[in-house]
C-alpha cells in the first residue's frame, strides 16, 4: 500500500513533466498538422540551459532560494523559446504548403542537427547536478517504508499547474489565443480575416518551446543527470502522451501525460525496468491501433 | 516576426516602379541602395537571434570536474565567429535573392529536363563502374569497404521504397527487419551451422513474415501516424533485443559468425586446395574475400532494382502505386487493400531481410547499436531525398550521403551533425527530392515523364 502510494507519487510527477512537452506536440499538430519530431530535442535544450543558467547563478553565488529558481526557469524559457523559433523559421516555414512528407524529413533532420549541435557544444558526458531542492515531507510510514513526498516534486506538481493555467487561459482569453484557435480550424480563412498567421504558428512554437523548457527544468531538478540524447525518449513519450490524450486537445495532453507517467512508474515498480520503454511505446501503438482520436479528441472525417 | 527582406517584399518593391515609365538612372540606384540596406538590416537582426541561440550553447561549456563537480568554460570567440557566419549567410543570401529576383525566372523544369536526359545515359554508367570499380587500379581494400557500405544502403533504400515510394506507407521502422535478418543470419549460422546461402532465404523469409505481422495492426493508420507506430515497432525489437541476453547475447552481440563461402570453398588464407585460392590457383589474398563481398551486394541489390521493375509493371505493383495516390479511390475500385499493403510491407521486409543477413556475414559481428532508429532515419531520408519511388535518385542519394558520410570520418562528432542539416537543406530546396521526376509505370501512348509535384503524395 505504501509502496502503491510512493509510486503514485512518482508517477504523477513523472506525468507532468510529460504533460508539459505533450501539450507542444499537440499544439503544433492542431495548427499545421504536423508531428514537431525535434520537439523532444528543445525540451533537452531547455534542460541544458536550465543547467548553465544554474551555474552562472551559482557563479554569482546567487543560487539560492525560489527567487533564483524561477530566475533560472525564466532564462530557460526565454532562450528555449528562441530554439523553438529557429527551428520552425529555418525547418519548416520554407516547407509550409509543400507535400506531405518533406516536413517530417525536415523534423528528424532538425531533431539530428539539435543532439550534434549540442554534444558538439556541451560535450557528450553525461552532466550530474547535486540536488538543488533537498528534502520533502514524510507522508505515510508502513513498518520501515517511509512514503516521501519530496519538495521538488511538490515543486514540479505546482509550477506544472500554475503553467497549464496560464496557458490555457492564454488560448482562451487572448487575441493571441483567439488567433491560434482561428489557425487550427481553417488557416487559409483565418489569413483572409486578417490574421497574421505566419507570426501565430511562429509564437505557438515558441509558446510550445518554453513549455518544453519548464519540463526541461523540472527534469533536471528532478533527477539531477541529463544528457544530449535524453530528447529522444522523452519525446516519443510526450508524443504518446499527446495521442493517448486525442491530438490536438490540450487537457488530452495532460491527462494522457499522467496516465503515461503513472503507466511508466508502475510497471517499472511491479514488472521490469528494463521493458518501461516497451510499456510506452505499445501504449502508443495500441492507442493509435484501436483508439486513433484518444480519449479525449475529436473524430476525424475524411472528405473525398 | 516577420523576417524583413522575404522575397515577397522585394517583389512588391519592384512592383511600385510602373510598368510602362522608363527607368531612370537615379531611381534604379535608390531602389538598389534600399535593396542593400534592408538586406543588411535583415542580417543583422539574423545575427542578433543567432546570438541568442549560441551565447548560452555556444559560449558556455559545461565541463565535469575530476571530483564530478560542473565547471564552465567560456567560448565567446566561437559565439562571435558563428553570429559574423550567420549575418554573412544571411547577408548573402538575401542578396542572391534579390538579384535572381531581379532577373528573368529561369525556365522551369530546366534542371528536371536535364536531369532526365542525363539519367538515361547515368543509371546504365553506374552499374558499368560499379562492375568493374574492383578491377580499377587504384581502388584498394578501404575503397571496397566503402563500396560495399554504399551498396548496403542503396539496396536497404531500394527495399525501403517498395514500402514508401511505390506503396506509400511511411515507415520509420525499417531497420526492424534489417535486424530480424541479421539476427536470424546470425543464429542460425552459430547454432546449427547452417550455410550462408540456406540462411539467407530463410532470413529474408523471416523478415517477410515479420512484416506481414507488425504489417497487420497497422493496415488502418495512414501518414505521420503509419510512420510513428513503425517507429514504435522498430524501437521495440530494439529493446527485445537488447534485453532478450539468453537468446541474443544482450548488448554483448553475437560474434563468431561465420563467413559466406564461394559455393563451399571457403577465403581462408592457407592456399588447401578446398580454398577459394586453391582451387583456383591463385595467390592467397585477403582481397578474394571483399572483392567476393562486393559482388555478393551488388547482386542482391540489382536483384532488388529487377524485382521492384518487375512488379512495377504487375498488377500488384500498379495497386501499389494506385494505393500511394489514393487509398480511398482504390477501395472504390475494389483492389484488395489489405493485401496490398501487406505485400508491400512482406516484400520490403524481406529486401531488409537479405541485406541484414548480408551485413551480419560481412561483419561477422552484431550488436542491437547498430539498429537504432537512426539507421531508420538515414534509410528513410536516402529514399525521400532520392526522390520517392525514383530508382536511380535513390542509388545516386545512397552515394552522396553515405559516400559524403565517410569523406567526413576524421570529424567524428561533426559528420551526423553535417547529415540532418543535409536532411533539412535538401527538403528546403527541393522537397521532391534529387531526382524530381517520375516515370509512369504504364502509359497510354507515348511515355513522358511527370512532374512529381503533379503526382499524389502517397496517403496510406
Amino acid at each position: 500500500m505504501a509502496y502503491a502510494l510512493q509510486q503514485l507519487i512518482n508517477g504523477i510527477s513523472l506525468g507532468m513533466i510529460y504533460g508539459l512537452i505533450a501539450v507542444g506536440y499537440t499544439m503544433v499538430y492542431g495548427i499545421i498538422g504536423m508531428i514537431n519530431f525535434a520537439h523532444g530535442d528543445i525540451f533537452m535544450i531547455g534542460a541544458f540551459i536550465a543547467l548553465i543558467g544554474v551555474l552562472l547563478l551559482q557563479l554569482g553565488g546567487m543560487m539560492e532560494g525560489p527567487a533564483a529558481l524561477l530566475l533560472v526557469l525564466a532564462i530557460s524559457m526565454a532562450f528555449t523559446g528562441l530554439y523553438g523559433w529557429a527551428v520552425e523559421r529555418v525547418a519548416y516555414r520554407p516547407l509550409r504548403g509543400s507535400f506531405r512528407l518533406a516536413p517530417l524529413i525536415s523534423a528528424i533532420g532538425m531533431s539530428i542537427v539539435l543532439q550534434n549541435y549540442v554534444q558538439i557544444s556541451q560535450g557528450a558526458r553525461v552532466k550530474p547536478l547535486e540536488p538543488l531542492v533537498p528534502g520533502g515531507t514524510e507522508v505515510m510510514r508502513d513498518g520501515s517504508f517511509v512514503v516521501q513526498f519530496s519538495y521538488i516534486q511538490m515543486l514540479i506538481i505546482a509550477v506544472t499547474l500554475l503553467m497549464l493555467a496560464v496557458f490555457t487561459v492564454l488560448v482562451t482569453h487572448t487575441p493571441l489565443g483567439r488567433a491560434m484557435r482561428a489557425c487550427e480550424q481553417d488557416r487559409k480563412m483565418a489569413a483572409l480575416l486578417g490574421i497574421d498567421t505566419d507570426r501565430t504558428i511562429s509564437l505557438t512554437f515558441v509558446i510550445g518551446a518554453s513549455l518544453a523548457a519548464v519540463a526541461g527544468t523540472m527534469y533536471l531538478l528532478r533527477y539531477g543527470v541529463i544528457d544530449f540524447y535524453i530528447g529522444f525518449l522523452a519525446g516519443v513519450k510526450a508524443f504518446t502522451a499527446a495521442v493517448l490524450g486525442g491530438i490536438g486537445s490540450l487537457p488530452g495532453a495532460v491527462l494522457g501525460g499522467l496516465l503515461i507517467g503513472l503507466i511508466e512508474t508502475f510497471w517499472s515498480a511491479y514488472f521490469s525496468v528494463q521493458y518501461k520503454d516497451v510499456a510506452a511505446f505499445s501504449i502508443l501503438a495500441l492507442t493509435l491501433i484501436f483508439l486513433p482520436t484518444g480519449l479525449l479528441g475529436r473524430q476525424d472525417v475524411e472528405k473525398v | 516576426m516577420k523576417a524583413p527582406g522575404d522575397r515577397a517584399e522585394d517583389a512588391a518593391l519592384r512592383a511600385a516602379r510602373p510598368r510602362g515609365e522608363p527607368e531612370r538612372f537615379g531611381d534604379l540606384q535608390r531602389e538598389r541602395q534600399a535593396r542593400l540596406l534592408h538586406a543588411i538590416r535583415d542580417a543583422a537582426v539574423a545575427a542578433a537571434m543567432a546570438f541568442g541561440l549560441f551565447v548560452l550553447m555556444v559560449g558556455l561549456r559545461t565541463d565535469v570536474g575530476p571530483s564530478g563537480e560542473l565547471f564552465l568554460r567560456t567560448r565567446w570567440a566561437d559565439v562571435a565567429i558563428l553570429c559574423g557566419i550567420v549575418f554573412a549567410g544571411r547577408l548573402l543570401l538575401n542578396l542572391w535573392y534579390a538579384s535572381r529576383a531581379a532577373r528573368a525566372p529561369a525556365r522551369p523544369g530546366r534542371l528536371a529536363a536535364a536531369l532526365g536526359a542525363a539519367g538515361q545515359a547515368l543509371g546504365p554508367a553506374l552499374l558499368a563502374a560499379a562492375l568493374v570499380l574492383p578491377f580499377i587500379p587504384g581502388i584498394g581494400r578501404y575503397e571496397l569497404d566503402l563500396g560495399i557500405l554504399v551498396l548496403t544502403y542503396v539496396m536497404l533504400g531500394w527495399g525501403l521504397n517498395i514500402v514508401v515510394g511505390l506503396a506509400g506507407l511511411l515507415d520509420l521502422g525499417y531497420v526492424a527487419f534489417y535486424a530480424v535478418g541479421a539476427y536470424s543470419y546470425a543464429l542460425l549460422a552459430t547454432s546449427f551451422g547452417l550455410s550462408f546461402w540456406v540462411c539467407l532465404p530463410l532470413a529474408g523469409m523471416l523478415a517477410a513474415f515479420w512484416g506481414i505481422l507488425l504489417g497487420f495492426p497497422v493496415l488502418r493508420l495512414r501518414g505521420d501516424y503509419l510512420a510513428i507506430v513503425t517507429l514504435a515497432f522498430g524501437e521495440i525489437i530494439r529493446i527485445v533485443i537488447t534485453n532478450w541476453v539468453s537468446l541474443t547475447g544482450g548488448p554483448n552481440g553475437i560474434g563468431g559468425i561465420p563467413r559466406p563461402t564461394f559455393f563451399g570453398l571457403s577465403f581462408s588464407l592457407s592456399g588447401e586446395p578446398d580454398t577459394f585460392a586453391g582451387f583456383f590457383g591463385l595467390e592467397p589474398s585477403s582481397q578474394h574475400r571483399v572483392i567476393f563481398l562486393y559482388y555478393l551486394i551488388l547482386a542482391l541489390s540489382l536483384l532488388t532494382n529487377w524485382v521492384t521493375l518487375r512488379l512495377r509493371r504487375q498488377p500488384l505493383g500498379r495497386a501499389w502505386e494506385a494505393l500511394r495516390e489514393d487509398e480511398i479511390a482504390c477501395r472504390a475500385l475494389g483492389i484488395n487493400i489489405r493485401n496490398t499493403k501487406l505485400s508491400a510491407f512482406a516484400i520490403g521486409a524481406m529486401f531488409g531481410g537479405f541485406a541484414g543477413a548480408f551485413f551480419a556475414t560481412r561483419q561477422s559481428f552484431i550488436s542491437p547499436e547498430s539498429f537504432t532508429f537512426i539507421e531508420s532515419a538515414i534509410i528513410l531520408s536516402i529514399v525521400v531525398l532520392g526522390g520517392m519511388g525514383s530508382q536511380l535518385g535513390v542509388a545516386i542519394a545512397a552515394t552522396i550521403m553515405i559516400g559524403g558520410f565517410e569523406l567526413f570520418r576524421d570529424l567524428e562528432e561533426w559528420r551526423m551533425l553535417v547529415f540532418g542539416a543535409a536532411m533539412v537543406l535538401i527538403m528546403v530546396w527541393r522537397p521532391r527530392g534529387l531526382v524530381g521526376t517520375r516515370t509512369p509505370s504504364v502509359a497510354l501512348g507515348k511515355k513522358r515523364d511527370i512532374d512529381a509535384d503533379l503526382v499524389g503524395e502517397g496517403r496510406g
